[in-house]
């Protein structure tokens, strides 16, 4: 007996969720097996520890949605370049530099400025540093038709000496080979804390980047160009639009936006710079892009739930005991089947019938 | 669609009520908790030493640890602390010298806690009731260690393998930081104390876990003449570097029998159970932790791992006793200014960078009456001066 696949189109947004939501579940019951068969650990017991590592205290329900919220600000920064079916996979890279911009304006600036003036300069500093990364790629494709993928690829790498270089430079104590925390006494360059939550301030501004994406990819001429480019450049070309215009412009937005992701990180959050600050959300912002189909709504729920079990895990490997390489297994088992979904939402599985009748 | 997100997030949230609601249930024991975040986890050596440590001190005193692995040096790291204090640790302990900064913030936001941090250096400027520093004289250990590789090429000497001008040493360094000079530098005095012709060149990783680039280092070492190697770096990159040259090989953190058994001599390593035991002691009966605290071979935080069967050299053992019996009673000194020349002087007065406030200005006197007094102002190491006799073959780092 055999199958064969094929394409299916029209499926019901109701459907699509059902298999999306079976999805999830079918991942977690196979991640339970999993840690029952490696430690003998009760299924509901790792579902638990899964809510606890989540949502067990206000501070972490706070951690949660601050880790939604930069890896939201990253998805946000990937996607319109996606949209155009521009591979920007240097969105790691490029907060990277924007960070780098913000401490480097911390450690010089830091006694020079009052600090309004300091977390503007680090603004835009993070953004023009970030935008240079992501143009030059970007001017290379719509110039020489370089391959964008490799090119933003590389550039990471770039960012990655680059930072090591400098937080070697600037170690503090010498010798370090790490900047500890920039001007701890003085806070300054140090995004305020409001209302007493210090994580607030980078989650209102991710939601209001949110909110202005999804109007400039909705409404805007801007937005209608970048899904013109990305269905068809030909066509692009056909109605009159620049295609080249298009490309770097929304890659200096693309990077601009993974400067200001840089700055919350380090003005923000860690108030230091170190090569792992970005932590890879880079890549898996990727991931929440294109599960989200490129809707930054959507992507605040994408968001949640890689961050919801990338908490859970680290949840459950501590409970247990185990190293977080349990919590990376359980993560790709959950990512595999999410991505899975897709599959089923795009194509159905039909037994070969000639073979059925035999 | 809508809908259906909403109907999504709905049922997540009550999922979350759920776990909240189980919560209290969990609280049945009464134990002191205490709490250690680590770096990496155990797969490095460093971490490893550690965790060891700390779960032994922690069975021994009846109290329950909470350990938290991979929590890197940035704002996580403070996230670690205070969910830590959430769960009910009273004592939280950190491991890696860049978790210092989010340590204090978590310190000066929860007084009532005591966090104490290994390694670190600004306990006694930050002023802190609740924040301590600790480290261990491992100089001391270093400087036995020393003893035996300087016995080692004594025996070398003595059977005409190489000459007493060929006697050089490898040391293979991650950072140019004063705890790696502090501890290269008593390598060398140790080996210097019985073997007088000794040099030694120093090769740095710029990396604290380096694999490829330790074996590297090595092997561009025994290349340049050295004859015996030794590190401070926390992978297996030099010592199996040495088992595969031949080379002898003096090791930290643990033995390394196992993977190098024709090359191992011995191993240098700090155990913080003791420095543990203490901290939980004192929290228990509500006494005061030192600021800074620095564990010496009495109070059984240095340790010496056992000789290896077959690379040390013969009388080894007895040397050792009786230097070790030297170093406990003070009639020997590692950093005897009667030992060592700064470019050809012997030193009688020197400024340290000891506040370690950022301004790498040297502030405090460290020598008097001829020794230089290593973690004696604080508890880690701010031992570094360039003496004669060792070369370091690139500064980069």
């Amino acid at each position: 007996m055999g199958f064969h696949v094929i394409k299916r189109d029209g499926v019901p947004t109701w459907k699509k969720w059902l298999i999306r939501v079976v999805s999830v579940v079918l991942g977690l019951l196979v991640s339970s097996i999993v840690t029952l068969v490696l430690t003998g650990t009760n299924p509901l017991d790792v579902f638990s520890y899964m809510l606890k590592g989540a949502f067990g205290s206000e501070r972490r329900m706070w951690s949660l949605a601050q880790g939604i919220a930069i890896l939201l600000c990253v998805s946000l920064a990937v996607t319109p370049a996606f949209k155009m079916k521009f591979w920007n996979i240097g969105a790691e890279g490029q907060a990277l530099i924007g960070g780098l911009a913000s401490v480097t304006c911390m450690i010089f600036l830091g006694d020079k400025m009052p600090n309004w003036l300091l977390l503007i300069v680090m603004i835009f500093s993070s953004m023009a540093a970030s935008a240079i990364w992501a143009v030059v790629p970007a001017l290379f494709k719509a110039r020489w038709q370089t391959n964008e993928t490799l090119f933003t690829l590389m550039m990471n790498y770039i960012a990655i000496q680059l930072v090591s270089f400098f937080v070697y430079k600037w170690s503090n104590p010498i010798g370090s080979g790490k900047i500890g925390v920039v001007n701890p006494n003085t806070h300054s360059g140090w995004l305020p804390v409001i209302a007493d939550k210090s994580y607030l301030l980078n989650i209102i501004v991710v939601l209001i980047l949110t909110i202005v994406m999804y109007i400039y990819l909705k409404y805007s001429k801007h937005g209608y160009e970048i899904s013109v480019v990305g269905e068809s450049e030909n066509t692009a070309k056909y109605i009159g639009i620049n295609v080249r215009k298009v490309i770097v412009r929304t890659m200096i937005l693309s990077g601009a936006l993974c400067g200001i992701a840089g700055f919350l990180l380090v003005s923000g959050t860690d108030h230091t710079l170190t090569r792992d600050t970005i932590a890879g959300r880079g890549f898996t912002a990727i991931m929440v892009s294109w599960l989200a189909k490129f809707n930054p709504i959507t992507m605040i729920l994408t968001a949640f739930i890689l961050v919801f079990f990338q908490k859970g895990a680290t949840e459950i490997s501590t409970q247990m005991g185990l190293n977080d390489s349990f919590s990376e297994i359980i993560m790709g088992i959950v990512i595999f089947f999410i991505i899975g979904s897709e599959f089923f939402i795009n194509y159905k599985i039909k037994k070969n019938e000639k073979e059925v009748k035999e | 669609m809508k809908k259906l997100l909403a109907l999504v997030l709905a049922l997540v949230m009550a999922l979350g009520l759920c776990a909240c609601a189980k919560e209290p249930a969990d609280d049945k024991k009464e134990a002191m908790k205490v709490g250690l975040i680590c770096l990496h986890d155990e797969n490095s050596t460093y971490d490893l030493n550690f965790i060891t440590a700390f779960k032994e001190a922690c069975e021994k005193a009846g109290v329950t640890p909470v350990i938290v692995t991979n929590k890197p040096e940035s704002a996580d790291a403070k996230e670690a602390a205070l969910d830590l204090v959430d769960q009910g640790c009273s004592l939280i302990f950190a491991d890696s010298f860049g978790h210092e900064p989010y340590l204090i913030e978590a310190a000066k936001e929860c007084t009532d806690v005591q966090f104490c941090h290994a390694t670190g250096t600004k306990a006694h400027t930050e002023g802190l009731s609740n924040y301590h520093n600790a480290f261990a004289s491992i100089y001391e250990g270093r400087y036995l260690a020393g003893v035996a590789a300087g016995l080692k090429l004594n025996e070398m000497i003595d059977s005409g393998k190489i000459t007493k001008d060929q006697a050089k040493m490898g040391y293979v360094g991650a950072f140019t930081y004063a705890e790696v000079i502090s501890g290269y530098t008593s390598f060398y005095l140790g080996a210097k104390s019985v073997c007088p012709t000794v040099t030694m060149d120093v090769q740095f990783t710029g990396s604290w876990y380096d694999e490829a680039g330790e074996k590297e280092a090595a092997n561009a070492l025994i290349k340049g003449g050295c004859v015996l190697i030794s590190q401070h770096a926390d992978s297996y990159g030099a010592p199996t570097a040495c088992e595969v040259a031949g080379v002898p090989n003096v090791s930290y953190n643990g033995s390394t029998e196992a993977q190098c058994p024709n090359t191992f001599i011995i191993s240098s390593r700090i155990n913080w159970a003791p420095y543990y035991s203490y901290c939980i002691d004192a929290v228990k009966n509500g006494k005061a932790i030192d600021t800074d605290w620095t564990g010496t071979i009495a109070t059984g935080s240095v340790e010496l791992t056992d000789l290896g069967a077959k690379a040390p050299a013969a009388g080894t053992a007895e040397k050792l006793a009786a230097v070790k019996a030297g170093l406990a009673d003070g009639s020997i000194k590692v950093f005897d200014t009667k030992t060592f020349t700064v470019g050809g002087k012997t030193l009688d007065s020197y400024q340290a960078d000891v506040d370690d406030m950022g301004d790498y200005k040297p502030d405090t006197e460290v020598i008097k009456d001829g020794v230089f007094l290593e973690s004696n102002f604080r508890s880690a190491p701010y031992f570094d001066l360039r003496i004669d006799g060792i070369k370091c073959l690139n500064e980069k780092f």
